[in-house]
């Protein structure tokens, strides 16, 4: 490999702050992780009083810095040596800290687990170097290569831990120099504020291109109003991203603090994805400035932003129907049933055939949607394509994981109830997520 | 790198492929629908262009000789985009012109990428440049290819086989006829070995042509094999019983082919998305990427499902050709994409037929032409039952006798 083609668009900073994690060296990854860092350095675990947190710029940029795009040119489905080191940790993570802690997760928000996801630096995926962040190309692949790893342990814990980490794409990907200053800093620093992305609304037939939310123009700003639904980790968010209607009618995003009033949060708990910790957010009156508007209000912006955000759902979904896949295998070569397993039956076996046949398709969609983002190519048919297979064949894999453990998948002894109602999620969704 | 486009390289070969499907396929599709057993004589030159773009360029190339594995041979380290991943490519764009126009380009045949999987050097130089079908079926075993009772005697140089094959695509027009047999029933699956037969051969007697649901333009011709001689130099693969592996390596070419019937059946479904998009976009309906599929009409939100699913078989398609290019084992991905692919453009040719109503159930159009001809798509070269088979075996870790 030349040195070209070692420069990746991931950075080594992510790697980086990985090696100085203590979870690296719980979950044992220590030695692949390390043989391509060229420093390892930490200065240990910070808890800073989030509270008082206000976001400030150090030292303010006068243009802003953007990712770069990939450069392909041949068919390939191998990740990069960085991707796959990446994926190996995450994996580990999602083993040993989300999967065991699934089940609890679903009655209480874990804030410690979250806290132990900040050291893996999801936040710095989406982020150029220069700001703080580990890539110098967009890196969706990554993301979602991060969020199908993730998942398979728990979705719920997957969505929460990767919330803050849409917020600094988003910043990275339309934030102004002032914005991506003020805000970037603490994302990506050792102590990561909780914050979200927050497009859905709570009504039938929503769409994403016609928001109650409003924004209203006001001397040195704008009003926002409204009503966000399933906002993961809502009740400690620090930062807000709001999809709200300005003036025009058309649909933007607003950087909204929390802490600044007129924010309100109540437990929106929901059928599924129940680790992410969702509550449901109203904006009344909330007063924020001009320098709120994210992306200069341009709907192709938002209109991107939605389309990214459902690629990441897509990915989430890949993972829990792996997850299902992985369950069901041993399941039912364990299972007998007329004195055999009944995985020597075809209409047992060939559902097996089905949720993988499916499940890896929607893989593949999914990853080409991001790799059509990274590349800056046109991708909103791919991402619509991903959603739609995630919405029908998704929601039918976790309907088949229950129905291959029969009575035992509807009970809460096995995972498969939950990730039947976790799969009903990823075709649904809106927001939240971003690769 | 991940990345999932057509690599630049290879864009002149699709566009070629593209415009044989418009030019030479489509303005002749209905002619040879409807006449069913002539010959397509337009086709002969197009073998010559094809046979160019198969000498023209170390990329591979356009048809059925270009699959093969590229573990055992040089190349360049790292990611390979070879013969596999344009064969497939091609085959997708000139299926969406017609699935049965290829079955029928001269020298493209699935015997054609039998011997170029198994055959051994003198042999490929033997048969170079010549057309070669494929003779597996018989009226007593279609998917049970173990079960073939057509037998091959060895009597001093020579093989005496014995025997009724049907099914035969491009049986009638080929120059070669790949003829599977047993040496000995009773050693099951081992004793299989195909067998080259000259389609001369006075032992070789065409039975009859078959009429069909659709594939019209192809020939699919049915043999009865009555002391057919051939000479034993004849035999692909190694001539001994191996009671280990010696099936293994008759089944081998399946791994090589169903891609490319999987490719044929993306490309098939590519051509019913088109032509709907477009009756569509006639009726008023477009479709929006960016909308929510249940607030647009139920037109556009089934357009964007068929869709999916075509992307889907699309990507399995070429995972599995990238797969074979790379040297990488993709017995489990030929199969899902075959599965995938079959299904999708059986459901999605049924399904644009309903959407074009009269216009498209009628023959003015090509929409109940391709829902005619991608029944076979699910069918040959391994049904759906044995890909979903296949799969589950693998992912299962089970034996053909534990899960039959």
């Amino acid at each position: 490999m030349t040195a070209a083609e070692r420069s990746m668009g991931l950075g080594l900073r992510a790697l980086n702050r990985l090696a100085g994690s203590d979870v690296v060296d719980r979950l044992g990854v220590r030695g692949p992780t390390e043989r391509v860092l060229y420093r390892a350095t930490r200065d240990g675990f910070r808890v800073a009083g989030r509270a008082g947190r206000t976001f400030s710029a150090a030292t303010r940029r006068s243009a802003p810095v953007r990712p770069r795009t990939t450069a392909g040119g041949l068919f390939d489905l191998t990740p990069s040596d960085e991707q796959e080191m990446l994926v190996e940790a995450w994996r580990a993570f999602a083993a040993e800290q989300l999967r065991p802690n699934a089940a609890q997760a679903e009655r209480e928000p874990l804030r410690a687990t979250f806290r132990e996801a900040d050291e893996l630096g999801l936040t710095m995926l989406g982020v150029p170097e220069e700001l703080g962040g580990a890539v110098s190309e967009r890196s969706a692949v990554t993301a979602v290569l991060a969020a199908e790893a993730l998942a398979h342990g728990d979705a719920g814990l997957a969505v929460g831990a990767l919330a803050p980490a849409a917020v600094a794409t988003a910043l990275a990907l339309w934030g102004d120099a002032d914005q991506q200053s003020t805000y970037l800093p603490a994302l990506v620093g050792e102590d990561v504020p909780a914050a979200a992305l927050a497009i859905a609304e709570p009504r039938a037939l929503f769409d994403p291109a016609h928001l109650q939310t409003t924004a209203r123009p006001v001397a040195g700003g704008y009003v926002l109003s409204g009503v966000k639904a399933l906002v993961p980790r809502a009740a400690d968010a620090e930062l807000l991203i709001v999809g709200a209607r300005a003036d025009d009618g058309r649909p933007a995003l607003f950087l909204v603090e929390p802490a600044a009033g007129g924010v309100h949060v109540a437990p929106d708990p929901a059928m599924g994805l129940r680790g992410a910790a969702s509550g449901r957010v109203m904006l009344e009156d909330v007063r924020v400035g001009r320098d709120a508007l994210l992306g200069a209000g341009d709907p192709a912006v938002f209109a991107e932003c939605v389309a990214r955000s459902r690629i990441v759902w897509a990915a989430i979904g890949v993972g829990v129907a792996r997850a299902v896949l992985d369950h069901v295998i041993p399941y039912v070569n364990e299972r007998v049933a007329f004195g055999e397993p009944i995985s020597h039956r075809q209409a047992v076996a060939f559902s097996i055939s089905d949720i993988a046949i499916e499940l890896e398709g929607l893989r593949l969609v999914t990853l080409r949607a991001a790799a059509r983002a990274d590349a800056g190519r046109d991708f909103a048919r791919e991402a619509a394509l991903a959603r739609s297979l995630c919405d029908r064949h998704g929601a039918r894999i976790g309907s088949e994981g229950v129905q291959l453990l029969g009575g035992h998948g509807y009970v809460c002894e096995h995972p498969v109830e939950r990730w039947y109602r976790d799969l009903r999620a990823v075709g649904l969704m809106e927001g939240v997520l971003l690769a | 790198m991940i990345d999932l486009e057509v690599p630049r390289k290879l864009g002149p070969l699709v566009a070629q492929a593209r415009q044989v499907a418009d030019e030479v396929f489509r303005p002749i599709s209905r002619k040879y629908d409807r006449d069913e057993h002539a010959r397509p004589k337009e086709l002969d030159m197009l073998a010559a262009v094809i046979d160019g773009m198969n000498d023209g360029s170390d990329l591979g190339g356009a048809g059925a000789t270009g699959v093969h594995r590229s573990a055992d041979r040089e190349g360049p380290q790292g990611n390979r985009n070879g013969s596999n991943l344009s064969t497939a490519l091609s085959v997708m764009e000139l299926c969406r012109g017609d699935v049965g126009l290829l079955l029928s380009v001269p020298r493209q045949g699935l015997g054609n990428s039998a011997i170029a999987a198994v055959a051994d050097d003198a042999q490929r130089e033997r048969y170079a440049g010549r057309w070669a079908a494929m003779a597996i079926t018989e009226p007593e075993a279609g998917s049970d290819s173990a079960a073939i009772r057509t037998t091959a005697v060895l009597d001093g140089d020579e093989y005496v086989l014995n025997g009724e094959k049907i099914y035969v695509t491009a049986g009638e027009r080929a120059d070669l006829i790949v003829v599977w047999a047993t040496l000995d029933r009773a050693q099951g699956r081992a004793a299989i070995k195909s067998f080259v037969v000259e389609r001369s051969n006075p032992g070789l007697v065409l039975d009859r042509l078959e009429h069909k649901l659709g594939i019209r333009a192809s020939d699919t011709a049915a043999f009865r094999l009555e002391d057919c001689r051939v000479p034993r130099e004849d035999l692909l693969g190694p001539p001994g019983i191996e009671v280990t592996n010696g099936f293994a390596g008759a089944m081998q070419t399946f791994d090589n082919t169903r891609p490319l019937v999987a490719a044929m059946a993306v490309g098939l479904t590519r051509a019913c998305l088109e032509e709907t998009r477009r009756l569509l976009g006639d009726a008023g309906v477009e479709v929006d990427w960016d909308r929510p599929a249940a607030l647009q009409t139920a037109a556009a939100a089934e357009y964007l499902a068929m869709d999916a699913d075509y992307e889907a078989a699309y990507l399995l398609t070429l995972q599995a050709a990238w797969m074979a290019d790379n040297g990488k084992p993709n017995s489990l991905q030929a199969s899902m994409a075959k599965a995938k692919a079959g299904r999708t453009c059986v459901d999605v040719a049924l399904r644009c037929v309903r959407l074009g109503g009269a216009l498209g159930y009628g023959e003015d159009l090509l929409l109940e032409k391709w829902a005619r001809d991608a029944k076979i798509l699910d069918i040959f070269e391994g049904t759906q039952q044995i890909q979903l088979l296949i799969v589950a075996r693998q992912l299962l870790g089970l034996s053909s006798a534990q899960l039959r």
